[in-house]
């Protein structure tokens, strides 16, 4: 574990009513596998994020289950469809119970 | 040998024999996905529902350099209203150490049924897609990776 994994989302600020805009995140997080073994032959043990949700004033609406085949410091793009304004909330969960949550605002005209 | 020869095994049937047996021993050492491991995986989620193909489009590279990121869009085609919209989306890859990668659920308000993550691909493989929808059918599509440097650290 190096440092405490980061989450950056990337999202417009404003959107028209209906119209359906693209997030992206991404997380710093070194998502190891579980497959590799550090010098002394023993398999380093997992610990990956393994679920990311997506909600906006509390409903779910994106949710991703992640395998170790996701790469390191993982990226993942989505779409929603505004028809409200609100906040989102984002939520990234390891393997070893913590959580890691970002919000944005939203605001739909 | 010489008494296997006369007992109807040709030189040429020997030495493929040794062949294939050279074959068996250099396969890989850590367990393995195959397209037979990705089948078993969606029994799991559908049961004997057979997945029929299209209405997927996967963008990935043909040729991946660096099998630690690999970029992948999947796109599912739906209206996505209330009525009609796409449930969940899986991807597997049937030339990992394990055949799963990621899972998808969508709902309406997704708008669209598509996303973009990057995944590590041990070697040149398929990536399957298998894709359900709200009244329950199942589509499928599948698109091949050649990886040039393979990306499982070992």
């Amino acid at each position: 574990m190096s440092t405490k994994p980061t989450p950056r989302v990337r999202l417009p600020a404003n959107a028209k009513k209906d119209e359906i805009i693209e997030i992206k995140t991404l997380i710093s997080h070194e998502m190891e596998s579980g497959q590799r073994r550090d010098g002394a032959g023993n398999v380093i043990p997992r610990k990956i994020i393994n679920k990311v949700t997506a909600a906006f004033n509390g409903k779910v609406f994106f949710e991703a289950d992640w395998h170790p085949a996701i790469s390191a410091n993982p990226y993942q793009a989505f779409f929603y469809k505004a028809s409200e304004s609100g906040e989102f909330t984002f939520t990234w969960k390891d393997d070893d119970g913590s959580e890691y949550v970002a919000k944005n605002k939203l605001s739909v005209a | 040998m010489i008494s296997e020869w006369s007992n109807g095994m040709s030189r040429r049937r020997a030495i493929q024999a040794s062949f294939a047996a050279a074959a068996i021993l250099m396969a890989p050492r850590l367990s393995q996905a195959s397209p037979a491991k990705v089948q078993e995986e969606l029994k799991k989620l559908f049961g004997d529902k057979k997945p029929t193909e299209g209405k997927i489009r996967i963008d990935a590279p043909q040729i991946a350099e660096n099998g630690l990121v690999v970029p992948i869009t999947v796109d599912v085609e739906s209206p996505m209203t209330d009525a009609n919209y796409v449930k969940s989306l899986h991807l597997f890859a049937d030339g990992n150490p394990q055949p799963g990668v990621a899972s998808f659920k969508f709902t309406p308000a997704s708008g669209k049924a598509t996303a973009t993550t990057r995944m590590r691909l041990a070697q040149t493989q398929n990536i399957v897609c298998v894709a359900e929808m709200s009244d329950g059918t199942l589509h499928t599509a599948s698109a091949e990776v050649k990886v040039t440097i393979g990306g499982c650290g070992g």
